[in-house]
């Protein structure tokens, strides 16, 4: 079975007022399918550009990226956004939902882009809003749901279209502490029972703990890798 | 991203913003109704003058001395009546003939005189020119022949100096000179402001002596055969130069100046539509800046999208959709008004209107054209967004 997402020797360099700079200096690792990885670190030190890479949103400057077994590399925007809708999921930190569309809307977005009929849109949404607990409030909008069922459904959106990989940027940032724990009880059953890859973007350690692999970044370089792999 | 979900979305994305949407759809409104209204006026006043013109009679043809051109003043004529039978035997039928020599005079009767067109004319007139009688008998022919001093009167001069009353019979002066009214006109109405009942028929034989001349200002012929006219006027004309050497003489078809009424009609109407059309472009312009504004207003929306897998041509035909939505919107309303005011003004006022289909097709496709144009640039801008960008746009 091919990986969820292989980084080898992925670097990513911005051009500023005519200066270079490396946001990413290399970078290797793989994380399989039913994997938990926590990406932490602290800002500036590369995890944000590293998201956009895993999400498909960006392109590596050079290196090898393979999202859901494809080279990265190659794709053009059009690919790329097809190849983000069908094997990334994405979970902000501030949930952004469409506002003024209902909760069932929201979560039906991803797949308007895969041309699937209204009906069959829907049937998916209210079940994976019913699989995050939200199944009483589908036709709600985002301003008549709490922060933590905003990002629940957000998280429902996320993964209706039955992605390979869930990203998780700061997730529980705008969340209080009691909400925060349940959001990510959420994605980690979600990750256990789906098995769908989740990898969570934070710089909050108790949070990356939680994870089965963090991966700890500074200055646009991997540092350390807990629990250190095994020795061959 | 299937068609018809794009058509909601747009659709949502103006009723999240009715104020805005409305405000921006006003300049293409005004622009459209600007549009079918000044072509429906100019497209009326085609029609009536045509419609008018043909009403003359089929057929005609109207001999004058002098070079047919608009804008100058006509020559002084040398004809006189010598030459209308010189005509008629061309023609071979003096019921197919007129004539007029024509006077602007006082006309009086007691104590109410109006100034009208005097015109000495022949007892064949209704027989050439379409004009029906309301009351009473034309001119006859000994009237013409023994210079009677009788008049039959257009229905503004009947009405202006009788009033109510019943004309026929009664007696007018016509510059001081006694007549007898023998009949009256029905009413023509008025055109582009001239009144067409203002005029008096004489016998031109009395006209000639009220005026002093033996003159002719014209000869009218109603051509027996539609497709002789062109050899008619060329033996007309062949003879008229003939006995007059060194005179020139023009003939004029019904056809020729429905062609030349109807070239400066419509240029006169294109001239409307164009001037209205740059309202529809201001318009076009305003939906451009607007859907702009939107565009950097929702870009959190459309990194997203992007996000989730919308490919740049889902974004852009969905900003696109938006524009040509604004303006297809704003060019049904603005028919709608287009229409009702063209209506308004045609039962308010002389002046006529005619709603056309082919205005009403032009507008609307222009309008959704406009927002196809000024779309464009917009939804290429929200297209080609980098999602990363966008998603942390605050």
């Amino acid at each position: 079975m091919t990986a969820a997402l292989v980084a080898e020797r992925v670097t990513r360099d911005y051009a500023l007022d005519g200066v270079t700079v490396a946001a990413l200096r290399g970078v290797s690792f793989t994380i399989d399918a039913g994997d938990y990885v926590a990406i932490i670190g602290p800002s500036g030190s590369g995890k944000s550009t590293l998201m956009h890479l895993l999400g498909g949103l960006d392109r590596p400057t050079s290196g090898r990226l393979l999202l859901g077994g494809r080279e990265v590399a190659g794709l053009d925007p059009r690919e790329l956004a097809r190849l983000r809708n069908e094997t990334i999921g994405f979970v902000f930190q501030s949930f952004h939902l469409l506002a003024r569309t209902s909760a069932v809307d929201n979560v039906a977005l991803p797949l308007v882009y895969r041309g699937m009929r209204a009906s069959q849109r829907r049937r998916r949404a209210v079940a994976m809003l019913e699989r995050v607990g939200l199944g009483h409030r589908l036709d709600h909008r985002p301003n008549q749901l709490s922060g933590g069922e905003q990002q629940r459904v957000a998280i429902a959106r996320a993964l209706v279209t039955d992605p390979q990989v869930l990203l998780a940027d700061e997730p529980t940032g705008n969340l209080d502490t009691s909400n925060g724990q349940a959001v990510l009880a959420l994605l980690e059953a979600l990750n256990r029972e789906q098995g769908v890859a989740l990898v969570i973007v934070t710089h909050d350690r108790e949070v990356a703990a939680r994870a089965d692999r963090q991966i700890v970044m500074r200055d646009g370089e991997i540092v350390e890798t807990l629990p250190a792999p095994e020795a061959p | 991203m299937r068609f018809a979900e794009a058509w909601r979305v747009a659709l949502d994305a103006l009723r999240a913003n009715r104020l805005r949407s409305m405000l921006t759809m006003l300049g293409v409104i005004i622009g459209v109704a600007a549009v079918v209204v000044l072509v429906a006026i100019g497209t009326g006043t085609k029609q009536e003058i045509e419609q008018q013109v043909e009403g003359l009679g089929s057929n005609l043809l109207i001999v004058v001395p002098g070079q047919v051109n608009l804008g100058s003043a006509p020559s002084v004529s040398r004809m006189d009546l010598s030459d209308v039978d010189a005509v008629s035997k061309i023609v071979g039928d003096r019921n197919r003939v007129a004539v007029t020599v024509a006077s602007g005079e006082t006309v009086a009767a007691g104590h109410a005189e109006t100034f009208a067109s005097v015109n000495g004319v022949i007892e064949t007139t209704p027989n050439v020119f379409v004009r029906h009688l309301a009351r009473g008998t034309y001119l006859t022919r000994s009237d013409v022949d023994t210079q009677r001093r009788v008049a039959v009167l257009g229905w503004s001069v009947a009405h202006k100096l009788f009033g109510d009353r019943d004309a026929v019979g009664q007696q007018l002066t016509i510059a001081g000179v006694r007549f007898r009214v023998s009949g009256v006109f029905e009413q023509l109405g008025q055109s582009l402001g001239i009144d067409r009942d203002n005029e008096v028929h004489v016998p031109i034989t009395t006209a000639q002596r009220l005026l002093a001349t033996n003159r002719v200002d014209g000869i009218a012929v109603n051509a027996p055969d539609r497709d002789e006219i062109g050899d008619l006027s060329a033996r007309i004309i062949a003879e008229l130069t003939r006995r007059h050497p060194g005179t020139q003489f023009s003939a004029v078809t019904q056809e020729q100046i429905l062609g030349v009424l109807g070239d400066i009609l419509g240029v006169l109407t294109g001239v409307l539509a164009a001037i209205a059309g740059i309202s529809l472009l201001v318009g076009g312009v305003g939906v451009s800046n607007i859907m702009l504004v939107s565009v950097r207003e929702r870009t959190k929306e459309i990194g997203l999208r992007k996000a989730v897998g919308a490919r740049p041509r889902d974004i852009g035909v969905q900003f696109l959709l938006e524009a040509v939505l604004l303006t297809t919107l704003g060019g049904v309303i603005g028919m709608g008004l287009g229409i009702g005011a063209a209506l308004v003004v045609a039962a308010l006022s002389p002046v006529p209107a005619a709603i056309t289909w082919w205005s009403l097709a032009l507008a609307f496709g222009v309008s959704a054209g406009v927002g196809i144009i000024f779309g464009v640039v917009p939804a290429q801008r929200a297209g080609r967004l980098d999602p990363v960008v966008a998603l942390r746009t605050e």
